[in-house]
């Protein structure tokens, strides 16, 4: 019996590298999620939410057995990985869905390594619940060492069901949004600026019919880690001294976090699963759907508090890093709610009403800086003061300039601390993925919506109204995405890479979601390297679902890929 | 005419992987349609006490279900004395509503009236939505089924104590262009709401009671005509309620 199993375990240390393969079973369930301050019905895996972290290695041919048990059809996405379309999982795109109480069995090689995720594609089953972890180990070496790791799951629980989030949003817009601004603030604008600056600021806000507030349309959500919320404090442990590799993954259904770590610098090594140039900061922006890993280097036995607060500052998730657990460190106190400026209305076309020497300034500035060129001019913080909203002096104070901002933007951020806050012109690819090269043409896609109807489009055409995009196999498509909206956008292509202009050429960062600030112009580029057709859309869940999504089909490619879209046509998608 | 058939039937056996390969499959999920919502909201739902202590129940609900591009909508208001147990208004809209610009829609439909008293019918056109600085306007025109025309103006604006205590000021005034003497409407400016409503979002947004003070009045051939049937032209109301939605 020993020798057998001895011999066993020879057998196995050989032969995983000729034949590496892994089955791995998920089932899709309803749970109870507790956040610590509600208890409330959802959608998991396994039983639970989040579902687990699936490991993976790279070059590993994977088959994972997916059963409903909910009574509603569901699908699964495996959110950044690059797969046959096929297998991609988004029902009306890449396959028709997964009916309840079947199996669907997925089959993809795994062609890369880094953090990722996997969520449900139907309805609202994400914001429900219904996500999980992919951690895949690299084939090689990485150019970076840690001594344990983590992964750090943030979503957004709220007590409402999607559903009903996106009814009430869609009766009332403001429905959730709590930080409006009040008489108290009008006097209180008043004592700091005046009362005709005051007067003059309300009245051309009013015009616009927009609101300063609104920067998350959500509120009301508990900020949980790893599936626990503040109070419950998710504790990773660690032995001083030691190096600990943070899997950031933000599983928000609206929610962008600023995480930060007091008394610990963050060395951010990836970005969307990909490598990037070790760049240290005190506090980084993770948009939802995006993943950031970070080393931290605790040396002292202490606890440190993992703070990550909305954007919005309306709530915030906790967890906790600690030589044992039990242990705790003081959480933070929220910062000031962020205000909109008039740079954020820069892409708006409403803004034609308002004051139009003001907009003149907005509109030049708002698309400088985003320029390949003018990259090496960013550090230098120039800022047109004129534009710039009394307030927003205090959020602009030491930074300069982050030009993935409009300027003077009331959602630029800075570190809590007073130091190094992460801004995607830091990110530099380790190494490029692709040789550069010119782009074969530009698509560009204005970001458009009408938030008082709470409808989003793409260049004002919602996705039951759209054609989709054609792209052509072996293209390199540059997109540009000009943010038309006063709120942020995570854009989320399926299925093939998006290379984040920063203005450094072959060492862009090579993304699966970009954000899109308010205001701004923002490039991309794709190598279009993956027939068949894919789900592009703003990640943000109930953006998505009012309209800001768009099919993009990929024609042409290699011959073995029209026969894996024959195969694919007759069996309707897989082994059902 | 035979070979050709062989040909095409040839040309499409050697085509058909290729010509598959395009088929991809159409999105048929509900992604693909337009987004179909709900609402039921009472905006109104209060116990009214009037300076000469007549007591009234009243309400103003709106029910809609549809898409962006169109929505149907029941729209009901009413106001009961408790005392007489007979409603002084009871109207009932069925509407349909089209977006018209960025933050106005088009409104046209059937108004039922059927207080105590002569009932009525009207075409019902208009417009709503949300004017500059944060105004809800509400405008209708009607036109009975006699061929008296009329029109109604609402306007509201919601002032933020902080963000649960809200005060809402409204007027509703209403004008007839001909005289439709049966249900006591003079020609010109008929009458005018106005109140002032002080409320909180008890449960989200979806029971905020409030108390509240309402100015009703009647003017010019309307007023004589009530004047004529003894009855008040001016009525202040103390009032408490609350907003529902579901």
């Amino acid at each position: 019996m020993i020798r057998f199993s001895l011999l066993a375990g020879l057998f196995a240390l050989i032969v995983p590298p000729l034949a590496l393969a892994g089955e791995y079973d998920l089932t899709v369930d309803r749970v109870k999620i507790d956040t610590g301050e509600f208890v409330k019905e959802g959608i998991g895996y396994n039983g639970a939410s989040p579902g687990p972290v699936l490991r993976f290695r790279e070059g590993e041919e994977v088959t994972i057995n997916v059963t409903n048990n909910l009574d509603e059809m569901t699908s699964i996405h495996w959110h950044g990985l690059i797969l046959p379309f096929t297998q991609d999982g988004v029902p009306g795109i890449s396959f028709p869905g997964i009916p309840a109480g079947k199996t669907f069995t997925y089959r993809f090689p795994v062609v890369q390594s880094g953090t990722y995720w996997f969520h449900s594609h139907s309805g609202f089953q994400e914001p429900d619940g219904a996500f999980g972890a992919i951690v895949i180990e690299p084939e090689a070496r990485e150019p970076f060492r840690y001594d344990r790791e983590y992964v750090v799951q943030l979503t957004d629980k709220h007590p409402h069901s999607g559903d009903r989030i996106m009814r009430n949003l869609k009766t009332s817009a403001d429905y959730y949004n709590r930080q409006q601004q009040t008489v108290g603030e009008f006097f209180s604008d008043i004592s700091e600026q005046g009362f005709m600056t005051t007067l003059r600021d309300r009245l051309a806000w009013g015009d616009m019919r927009m609101m300063k507030a609104d920067v998350e349309d959500v509120q009301g959500f508990v900020g949980m880690i790893n599936g626990k919320g503040p109070e419950q404090n998710w504790t990773g442990l660690f032995e001083p001294g030691e190096r600990v590799r943070l899997r950031f993954i933000n599983s928000s259904a609206m929610t962008y976090f600023d995480v930060r770590i007091p008394g610990l610098d963050m060395t951010v090594v990836q970005a969307d699963g990909n490598n990037v140039q070790p760049v240290t900061v005190e506090e980084f922006r993770i948009g939802v759907a995006e993943t950031y890993d970070v080393i931290v280097r605790p040396r002292d036995a202490q606890a440190y508090t993992i703070f990550a607060e909305s954007m919005g500052r309306s709530g915030y998730a906790r967890a906790t890093l600690a030589p044992e657990s039990g242990m705790q460190a003081p959480v933070p106190a929220l910062r000031e709610p962020a205000r909109l400026t008039m740079a954020d209305m820069g892409g708006s076309h409403v803004m034609s009403h308002g004051d139009g020497a003001n907009m003149a300034d907005i509109d030049h500035s708002g698309m400088e800086g985003m320029d390949h060129g003018n990259m090496a001019a960013m550090g230098h913080g120039e800022m047109n003061h004129g534009e710039m909203n009394h307030g927003d002096m205090a959020m602009m104070n030491g930074n300069a300039r982050d030009p993935f901002y409009a300027p003077g933007s009331g959602l630029t951020p800075t570190a809590a601390s007073g130091g190094k806050f992460l801004s995607y012109a830091d990110l530099r690819a380790q190494q490029p993925l692709y040789e550069d090269r010119e782009p074969t043409r530009e698509v560009e896609l204005r970001l458009t919506g009408n938030m008082e109807r709470y409808s989003w489009s793409i260049n004002g055409v919602k996705y039951e109204d759209a054609d989709p995009i054609r792209l052509r196999y072996g293209e390199r498509v540059r997109f540009k995405f000009v943010n038309e909206t006063m709120m942020t956008h995570p854009m989320h292509l399926h299925g093939m890479w998006s290379i984040l202009d920063v203005g450094a050429d072959q060492w862009n960062p090579v993304k699966h979601t970009i954000n899109v600030q308010p205001g701004t112009t923002v490039y991309m580029e794709t190598e279009v390297d993956a027939a068949g057709q894919w789900a592009f859309h703003c990640h943000l869940s109930y953006h998505a679902a009012a309209g800001m999504f768009r099919k993009v089909i990929v024609e042409g490619g290699p011959e073995s890929m029209s026969s894996a879209l024959d195969s694919v046509n007759a069996t309707a998608g897989g082994d059902l | 005419m035979k070979r050709l058939v062989l040909v095409t039937l040839l040309a499409s056996s050697v085509l058909s992987p290729v010509v598959s390969a395009q088929q991809l499959m159409e999105d048929t999920t509900e992604r693909k349609q337009a987004l179909r919502v709900w609402g039921a909201q009472f905006e109104e739902l209060e116990y009214r006490y009037s300076d000469d202590d007549e007591e009234l129940g009243v309400w103003k609900a709106d029910l809609f279900y549809g898409t962006d591009e169109f929505k149907a909508r029941w729209l009901s208001n009413g106001e009961y004395a408790i005392d007489e147990q007979a409603y002084h208004t009871l109207e009932n809209q069925l509407i349909g509503q089209v977006p018209v610009s960025e933050f106005f829609d088009a409104r046209a439909g059937i108004r039922f009236d059927t207080p105590e008293g002569p009932d009525r019918t009207y075409a019902v056109v208009g417009l709503s939505g949300l004017a500059p600085q944060w105004f809800e306007i509400d405008a209708s025109l009607y036109a009975s089924q006699d061929g008296d025309v009329s029109a109604e103006f609402d306007a509201e604006y919601e002032l933020l104590i902080t963000n649960h205590w809200i005060l809402v000021a409204s007027v509703d005034a209403s004008i007839a262009f001909s005289e439709d003497r049966e249900i006591g409407v003079g020609k010109g400016l008929v009458s005018t709401e106005t109140g002032l409503k002080l409320s909180y979002d008890l449960i989200d947004r979806s029971f905020s009671p409030y108390i509240g003070v309402v100015h009703e009045r009647k003017y010019g051939d309307t007023a004589d005509l009530a004047r004529d049937q003894s009855s008040g032209i001016e009525d202040w109301f103390a009032v408490v309620g609350a907003r529902l939605s579901f």
